[in-house]
């Protein structure tokens, strides 16, 4: 039983960090579920049962994350990092933005700081909650 | 006051399968092996520096319940349990290709930062690693 749960989360891993790195791209369930090794039926409820959210709930996050990233860090204009972190509009992504973060992209970038720490931290760390 | 870190631990859920990947894939060597008793002391290290070692930790009894233990290797496994390492190489793309051809599971190829060139991974249990190549080498 032990096993099964423990090599059900890694293989769940797995899928989670392919959605890190594919971000932008459209939520490919059939892709990530035959690299967790579960079915597609199966996939979201399974990937909730381990992180707490659904996989769509956290490529947003993992999108909202790298806006806010770009929004920091660089000059682009905020339509232009919507599509970039793989929204479809402009409406969409302010919309999700402005429900995770609490505030629009604009006002984000205007009271953002730097973040000076290993990657995988920052991405950890600054992928806002639910 | 203090002068070094020597020791450092993370947890991994079979330790001879920690062997294969840490010594075996990634080039580490070991620099304790020893068989307590109550536990099996398994430190590894880079190369020629075993003033740094990292035990890697078979969670369970009697260090823990084996309730906790389970909770510990559920955490390792979704990689929440925080155990993470950031080795540092001369060549970061030429390790990733060596490294690849072993089969070790990136998580992120080799990326150009602010600080240098790094990539990251994972160990067959979930805990995170990286290595980066900086801008300014430390001196050996």
């Amino acid at each position: 039983m032990t096993r099964t749960t423990e090599d059900t989360n890694r293989r769940m891993l797995r899928a989670r960090d392919a959605m890190d790195r594919a971000y932008a791209q459209p939520l490919d369930v059939a892709a990530l579920a035959r690299i967790a090794h579960v079915s597609e039926a199966h996939f979201a409820r399974t990937f909730r049962a381990v992180f707490g959210e659904t996989p769509h709930r956290y490529l947003q996050r993992r999108r909202v994350e790298r806006a806010m990233y770009l929004l920091r860090e660089s000059d682009r204009s905020v339509t232009d990092i919507c599509f970039e972190v793989g929204f479809g509009s402009p409406g969409t992504f302010s919309r999700t933005f402005r429900e995770i973060v609490g505030r629009s992209p604009r006002e984000y970038r205007k009271a953002a700081v730097a973040a000076g720490v290993p990657t995988c931290f920052t991405m950890a760390w600054t992928r806002p909650s639910n | 006051m203090f002068n070094a870190i020597t020791q450092s631990q993370i947890y991994v859920l079979d330790q001879d399968e920690a062997l294969e990947f840490y010594v075996g894939e990634l080039g580490l060597e070991v620099t304790a092996d020893v068989d307590m008793g109550f536990m099996r002391w398994l430190t590894v290290s880079v190369p020629g520096h075993p003033e740094r070692q990292i035990l890697l930790e078979k969670p369970g009894a009697p260090a823990m319940s084996e309730e906790t233990a389970e909770q510990v290797r559920e955490l390792v496994t979704k990689g929440a349990m925080g155990g993470w390492l950031i080795f540092n190489t001369e060549d970061c793309r030429k390790t990733y290709e060596t490294l690849l051809e072993r089969g070790v599971e990136f998580t992120e190829e080799p990326t150009e930062r602010p600080y240098g060139i790094d990539c990251g991974l994972r160990d067959p249990f979930g805990n995170r690693i990286r290595f980066t190549q900086p801008k300014v080498q430390p001196q050996a």
